[in-house]
């Protein structure tokens, strides 16, 4: 593999001419994120092929992904809710916190299932103390969440000696194992069949045969309920009138005040459900995850959260790719270390792929430093062997801080996001 | 005319940091009485320690690094910069010094002088990207100093067991190379229970040239001016990214300092065991002093104490846990009694304002001036 391969195998897609770009531009949201699924993806088998690595698109990784995708994604989902309604959230970790010791102590009480729900109301709570401190007392934003993941330490250790301490099984960081399983659910009669496909290792056939199985085989039932929670945000925030009004805050709270929406109440209710979606990331972590909390759980996954949820534009479906991005990476990690390097390659193709474009619209400038970069990753994976598991932790972070670089002027936050609100103090 | 005014003003600014403490010591004591513990207990178990001077030692001695981390965490505050990446600067700054500091033998003050140039100017270097990031692409800082943190977080801990620990057999942990004995900070006070660092002299010297540069200097001034009126700054000839970049920087440098007492005056290594989270709590040190060098000096004794003190709360079978979330709302309590007191003191301005209006156009104008 030399840097001329990557040049003459370029997977950019379709025909090369300059009005390529404007075509891309026009299609509708989902068909642009179906094109560049589908590059995605045929890039992702080229890369599999050509490096051996077939634990890129194995079931077994992709269903790692999916799994270490819910709490980020839920974190992030939290993060919407409350930067929608003009809330800046730093305090979902400390909300994912409440979520995870809640969870735990509900499942160890009751059950799987009652604990995914304390777990949720946990979150509430952190949500709710966020939204009287940001929402009735106008303390900053940053401030309150800064106390918030302060509180919520504490108070997860304070609980964990009284509740644990004593307690077969436990102790003053752990918590004893949850009662029950949480069931999974396997699409019935694919599995097998995908199995020997998949086990073929042939080009873009096995790659997807082992991304349906992952997502079809042994999926658990919380990780099914994640996906219930997104999409039923989604229809709440952009096809209810409740949503209407709670985004409307976000962008402008006094023009929503002047017609008549109750902002300080919906302002509550917004953050207050920020605080239940990352207390289920929370709960993901301590019942379906691990089926115990232990402390540092969350691992700053409630601020992979926010940063995906700004890797998403403050949106659901941008959300949702960046969290099953992060999941991917940790998840490859997790399964098959060795196999981490080939992402390198994968990158360098995707640079390639950029250049390319970024040539068709006349920016050489552009083009060549994207080169440079791709030129740069390609070097990488033929001269490293394995990535440490502290670099990959970092994948997240510096993904996010390279998007906000490259692309800050089309992320778009809402316009009125961390500026403070007073009831009848237009200007 | 004005005095009757400015006292009441001063009276609400005074019972602020008491009445918030009060509410505190509310909320957790409510927080004891439902887990079942008497807040009466707490309370006597932390008083007992107020008069023993060991606990003072250890308390100062906790308190050092968390003055040094709140500093530098206000500096930034000062112009409405959040710098909440003092965690990663000064944890990349700690291996930094601890790996160069040990490569180099120099007589010992220059070598203890190299050691603190060494961790300012990595604090200052991580601190560079946010910069950057901020001056040239418009990234919020808060944004960009939490991906920093972890990124430090992932990065130390891969250089660290990677690249500088060597193994010394007998040990258990990993460290990286001993500084020699030139770069050690002996401690001030030495006793078989607790030290006090030489390091409160270099957390005094940050105070005063806190106070020196934010309150009485030219670029102090540009700095309170960027944080006050960004615009009225900008029209009256203040470059606000130069300040944004200076700002940054010095708050770098500060935060590269806060691990100096563990590396040359504790430890004299890097190693898996020193403590760490000292950048997150010294923004709440930093919150409760409300920025001001002699706030912030009681602010973080008061959690330097708390922390001290709080150990023997295990002794009576309560979970000294309940200090740290004391901590934290106490931190919420000061911002919103804080946020109280300035509406109520403008409401009492305007309401004196108002009252002069209808006594009379002259009047006024001399309380509104």
């Amino acid at each position: 593999m030399t840097a001329t391969l990557v040049d003459s195998e370029l997977p950019a897609p379709g025909p090369a001419s300059p009005p390529f770009t404007e075509r891309v531009k026009a299609l509708k949201a989902w068909q642009r994120s179906m094109l560049y699924a589908s590059v995605g993806l045929l890039t992702l088998s080229l890369v599999r092929v050509i490096s051996g690595a077939d634990d890129l698109t194995s079931s077994g990784t992709i269903g790692a992904a999916l799994r270490l995708a819910v709490p980020i994604g839920m974190a992030g989902l939290g993060g919407i809710f409350a930067e929608r309604v003009g809330i800046v959230n730093i305090g979902l970790e400390g909300m994912m916190i409440l979520g995870t010791w809640f969870g735990a102590y509900g499942a160890y009480q009751f059950g799987p299932w009652t604990g995914l729900l304390l777990g949720i109301a946990g979150g509430a709570l952190g949500g709710l103390l966020h939204a009287v401190a940001t929402v009735t007392f106008n303390v900053d934003h940053i401030i309150s969440g800064v106390a918030v993941n302060i509180v919520a330490g504490g108070l997860a250790r304070y609980l964990s000696v009284i509740a644990y301490d004593e307690s077969s099984g436990g102790s003053a960081t752990q918590s004893p194992p949850r009662k029950g399983q949480i069931g999974t659910v396997t699409v019935p009669g694919l599995s097998s069949g995908l199995k020997s496909i998949e086990d073929r290792h042939w080009f873009l056939i096995s790659d997807v045969a082992g991304i349906v199985r992952g997502v079809t085989s042994n999926l658990s039932l919380g990780t099914v309920a994640a996906a219930v929670i997104l999409v039923a945000s989604f229809l709440l925030l952009w096809k209810t009138r409740f949503g209407l009004r709670l985004r409307s805050i976000g962008e402008n709270p006094y023009a929503a005040e002047s017609l008549g929406v109750p902002v300080l109440r919906i302002k509550y209710m917004g953050v207050i459900l920020s605080g239940m979606c990352a207390g289920f990331g929370g709960a993901f972590l301590s019942v379906v995850q691990a089926s115990i909390y232990r402390e540092g759980q969350t691992a700053g996954r409630g601020f992979i959260g926010l940063a995906t949820m700004i890797f998403g534009n403050w949106r659901p479906g941008g959300l949702t790719a960046g969290a099953l991005l992060f999941g991917f990476s940790d998840g490859l990690q997790l399964r098959s270390s060795s196999s981490v390097p080939a992402l390198f390659l994968f990158v360098a193709f995707l640079c390639a792929a950029i250049a390319a474009v970024q040539i068709l619209g006349k920016r050489p400038k552009a083009a060549a430093l994207t080169s440079v970069i791709g030129i740069g990753f390609l070097i990488a994976y033929l001269t490293i062997d394995t990535v440490p598991g502290s670099l990959t932790y970092c994948t997240p972070y510096v993904v996010t801080l390279v998007v906000l670089a490259t692309s800050a002027q089309r992320l778009r936050p809402p316009a009125a996001d961390g500026q403070p609100y007073r009831r009848g103090e237009a200007h | 005319m004005r005095k009757p005014l400015n006292w009441r003003s001063i009276s609400i600014s005074a019972a602020a940091p008491v009445v918030s403490l009060l509410i505190a010591a509310a909320i957790t004591s409510l927080l004891l009485v439902v887990s079942g513990f008497n807040p009466a207990d707490v309370l006597s178990t932390l008083g007992g320690r107020v008069g023993d001077s060991a606990t003072w030692i250890d308390t100062t001695q906790r308190a050092v690094p968390l003055y040094i981390s709140a500093i530098a965490v206000a500096i930034g505050f000062k112009m409405n910069l959040f710098n909440i990446g003092v965690e990663g600067q000064y944890r990349v700054a700690m291996l930094a010094t601890a790996v160069i500091g040990a490569a180099v033998s120099l007589p010992a003050p220059l070598h203890v002088l190299l050691c603190i140039l060494v961790a300012m100017a990595a604090g200052s270097l991580w601190a560079t990207i946010p910069a950057i990031l901020k001056v040239q692409r418009g990234i919020n800082e808060v944004i960009s100093t939490i991906m920093l943190n972890y990124i430090a977080i992932g990065l130390t801990a891969y250089l660290f067991s990677d690249v500088f620990a060597v193994r010394i057999p007998g040990e258990l942990n990993p460290k990286t190379k001993e500084l020699p004995r030139s770069a050690w900070v002996p401690n001030l006070i030495e006793d078989n229970l607790h030290n006090l660092t030489g390091f409160i002299f270099l957390a005094a010297i940050l105070g005063i040239a806190f106070y020196l540069i934010v309150f009485k200097s030219r670029f102090g001034f540009q700095l309170r001016a960027s944080g006050a009126n960004p615009t009225a700054a900008r029209t009256s000839g203040i470059n606000p990214k130069s300040m944004i970049f200076r700002t940054l920087l010095i708050s770098g440098a500060v935060a590269g300092m806060v691990g100096l007492p563990q590396i040359l005056g504790d430890k004299h290594t890097y190693s898996s065991d020193l403590q760490l989270n000292l950048g997150f709590d010294g923004i709440a040190v930093a919150l409760l002093g409300r920025n001001s060098p002699v706030g912030i000096a009681i602010g973080a004794l008061i959690f330097g104490f708390l922390d001290s003190a709080g150990r023997f709360l295990d002794l009576e079978s309560i979970p000294k846990e309940i200090v740290t979330i004391m901590q934290g709302v106490i931190v919420l309590t000061v911002v919103i009694v804080y946020e109280l007191a300035r509406r109520l003191r403008e409401r009492t301005v305007q309401e004196a304002a108002s009252k002069m209006l209808e006594a009379g156009p002259t009047d006024a104008a001399a309380v509104v001036a």
